[in-house]
């Protein structure tokens, strides 16, 4: 059975039961190659909830502060995000039920922009494995794990990780990540990497899309926002932007579900995820933890283990 | 008057001498309205920009003067930009926007000298659209792939060359000394094909929407419409004509400087008062806000919506709200549909 049908079905039996009262799904877009969050509560409504290679949005986002029973579709980095809000009791496992879905990759609309040489996007469609676009005079078709977004190529977890049904066959588990992605930034010397960055984030517009599209930047008051004292310029100077983004990241460290839903908010195009990635490979290097694996395992910047790395101790 | 293509760059290098030039330049994918020092960065190729080119005229910070605190005196320096600049190749809706904005900026209650003095020193060249993208609807709003209202000069493409369209007397005198060659009968004749034939897919249908919205403050419809919403500032911070601010004081010992700031009427810390209290607590309020601002609100204040159509905010959106469905949906109005 198609994996849309399934969630559907699961999704009408669960608001005709009254189980949960919400569904967080993914419904048709409205431009190509876009879906939308949506948010079915009839169970008639549920033939809205669709699944294919455009469903990128991280739903978790949705989940904060919400009292009632609801149901969430979650790709594998989605349940990553969720395994990680309940150990932080932002979220009630008791008032969840989660629809995972087994992921093969979402498409990244850049990529595809690259391919139409500044032609509009007026259609696409998937075929198996290839993606053909069309613009106003121009087709292509490519093999779709070619415009798949940086994050899901690197993916080691496409199964979800906690669920309480699964919609879809497991896809085969992939090789423990080889941060293929960040080498290259990795490798720069300190100041070109500084360079970079700058470079980069000087067309930070600072709308914070990134940060509102992450479920674990749920602060009650985001240090950027805080007036007294205000720890950061407001405007979107460069070096400000690069603090926002040096703070934002550390202060994900070992949170951070390497889902890429910051990357995806960002109307410029920052590749975020060279600056998540790199952390999350930081924490992974020192503390052999990836965060929201495992709901059993404590959160690694809540524990203390003798063996735990201290290079940052002052030595005699 | 027409200006080759193969020459646009030499017209442009020649303004930079004396004007602060600005056009689309290309930056990865996207393009951005920047200064250029030489004409080659210029890149007419573009649909439109990501951000606004109203961030010239009214930059995203700006400081609005400097001072030093000496005991009892203060001794205060006005940053008022006074440069002389050209906006080069800038759409119809962008140009429609900076009429919208003069409304707010140069109103009867309230000038204000920074936005002014940028605006009275900028000369506003635009740039038909032949090709409309498809979340384009100016039309429906009083404008147009070739509106000309806000230029001061309108270039048509007609292939190799643009047809120079003088628009006000600015741009006519802007103009002079130029000695540009003279559009011949033909390339009248082409420019008045190229505006017949631009095609704009998209239309929305505003009738009635402003009588329903003097109504419809307390509508079911905004208890669910704002449920998606991310509450960030990819919608307003790209829109030509959001022009909301915030100013604060920035300070070290005793010097310091009052920058102003664009806010958002879309994050949690908009019009949120000293004590705690925020008359706009939850997404749904804010949501509202948006949508009352630029079409009820600006239409009872100034008499036109504050939006132009230039489907931004619709490209921006990280989940896909459509402004386009949200205003369909708020004239249905009712309970989730
Ligand atoms: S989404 Fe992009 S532009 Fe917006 S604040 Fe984040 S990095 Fe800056
Ligand atoms: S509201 Fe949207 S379509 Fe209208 S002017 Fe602003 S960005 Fe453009
Ligand atoms: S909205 Fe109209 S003026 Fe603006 S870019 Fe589109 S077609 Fe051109
Ligand atoms: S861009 Fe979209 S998600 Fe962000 S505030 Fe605007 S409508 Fe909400």
């Amino acid at each position: 059975m198609q994996v849309a049908s399934l969630i559907q079905d699961a999704a009408k039996r669960l608001l005709a039961e009254g189980q949960v009262e919400l569904v967080l799904g993914f419904s048709e877009g409205s431009l190509p190659l876009r879906s939308t969050p949506g948010f079915v509560r009839r169970p008639e409504d549920a033939v809205k909830l669709i699944w294919d290679h455009t469903c990128e949005n991280n739903l978790a986002v949705y989940l904060l502060k919400r009292k009632s029973k609801t149901a969430i579709v979650a790709k594998g980095c989605d349940t990553r995000a969720i395994v990680t809000l309940i150990q932080e009791n932002q979220v009630d496992r008791n008032n969840l039920y989660i629809i995972g879905v087994p992921c093969t990759g979402m498409i990244d609309r850049r990529k595809v922009e690259a391919l139409l040489e500044g032609q509009e996007l007026m259609a696409a469609r998937v075929d198996h494995d290839q993606l053909t676009v069309e613009g106003k005079d121009l087709e292509k078709t490519v093999p779709l794990a070619e415009v798949l977004h940086d994050t899901c190529k690197a993916c080691t977890c496409p199964n979800p990780v906690i669920y309480d049904e699964l919609a879809g066959e497991r896809v085969p588990e992939k090789p423990a990540g080889d941060f293929n992605g960040i080498e290259a930034f990795e490798a720069m010397m300190a100041g070109e990497r500084k360079a970079y960055l700058a470079e980069e984030l000087s067309r930070c517009i600072r709308c914070y899309a990134c940060r509102q599209a992450c479920p674990l930047c749920y602060c009650e008051e985001c240090f950027v926002d805080c007036s007294t004292p205000q720890w950061i310029g407001k405007a979107a100077r460069t070096e400000d932007n690069l603090l926002f983004q040096a703070v934002r990241v550390f202060h994900l460290a070992g949170r951070c579900a390497d889902c890429g839903a910051c990357e995806r908010a960002c109307p410029v195009g920052l590749k975020l995820s060279l600056l998540t990635r790199k952390m999350v490979k930081e924490v992974k290097d020192l503390f052999d933890y990836e965060a929201g694996l495992d709901l059993e395992r404590k959160p690694v910047l809540t524990t203390f283990a003798v063996n735990d790395p201290q290079a940052f101790l002052v030595k005699e | 008057m027409i200006i080759k293509k193969s020459e646009l760059s030499s017209f442009l290098d020649k303004l930079t001498g004396q004007y602060q030039v600005l056009a689309p330049v290309k930056k990865g994918l996207e393009f951005y309205f920047q200064p250029i020092s030489s004409g080659v960065q210029a890149d007419l190729s573009y649909s439109n920009s990501v951000t606004a080119p109203k961030g010239i005229l009214f930059p995203q910070s700006e400081t609005l003067f400097n001072y030093d605190v000496q005991g009892e005196t203060a001794d205060m320096q006005e940053c008022l930009d006074t440069g002389k600049k050209v906006i080069f190749g800038l759409r119809p809706c962008d140009a429609k926007s900076l009429v919208l904005l003069d409304k707010v900026f140069h109103g009867e209650k309230y000038q204000d000298p920074y936005y002014l003095s940028r605006r009275a020193n900028t000369v506003l060249v635009g740039l038909g659209c032949g090709e409309p993208r498809g979340t384009c609807f100016c039309a429906s709003l009083d404008g147009g792939p070739f509106g000309t209202e806000g230029l001061d000069l309108l270039l048509v493409d007609i292939g190799d060359k643009y047809v120079v369209e003088v628009v006000s007397e600015k741009g006519a005198s802007f103009l002079t000394g130029a000695s540009l060659p003279l559009a011949g009968k033909d390339d009248r004749a082409a420019a008045a094909k190229a505006k017949e034939t631009a095609f704009q897919a998209c239309t929305i249908n505003l009738e009635g929407l402003k009588e329903k919205m003097d109504v419809n403050y307390d509508d079911p419809v905004w208890g669910f419409l704002h449920e998606k919403c991310l509450g960030c500032g990819a919608c307003t911070y790209s829109c030509p004509t959001c022009h909301c601010f915030d100013i604060l004081d920035e300070v070290k010992d005793s010097t310091g400087c009052r920058v102003r700031n664009w806010d958002a009427c879309m994050f949690p810390l908009f019009t949120l008062h000293g004590s705690g209290h925020n008359p706009r607590p939850t997404g749904k309020e804010r949501f509202r806000q948006r949508f009352m601002h630029k079409f009820k609100y600006f239409v009872d204040n100034y008499g036109a919506f504050a939006c132009v159509g230039c489907g931004r905010c619709i490209l921006n959106c990280p989940v896909n709200i459509d402004i386009r469905q949200v205003l369909a949906d708020i004239k249905a109005g009712g309970d989730e549909k």
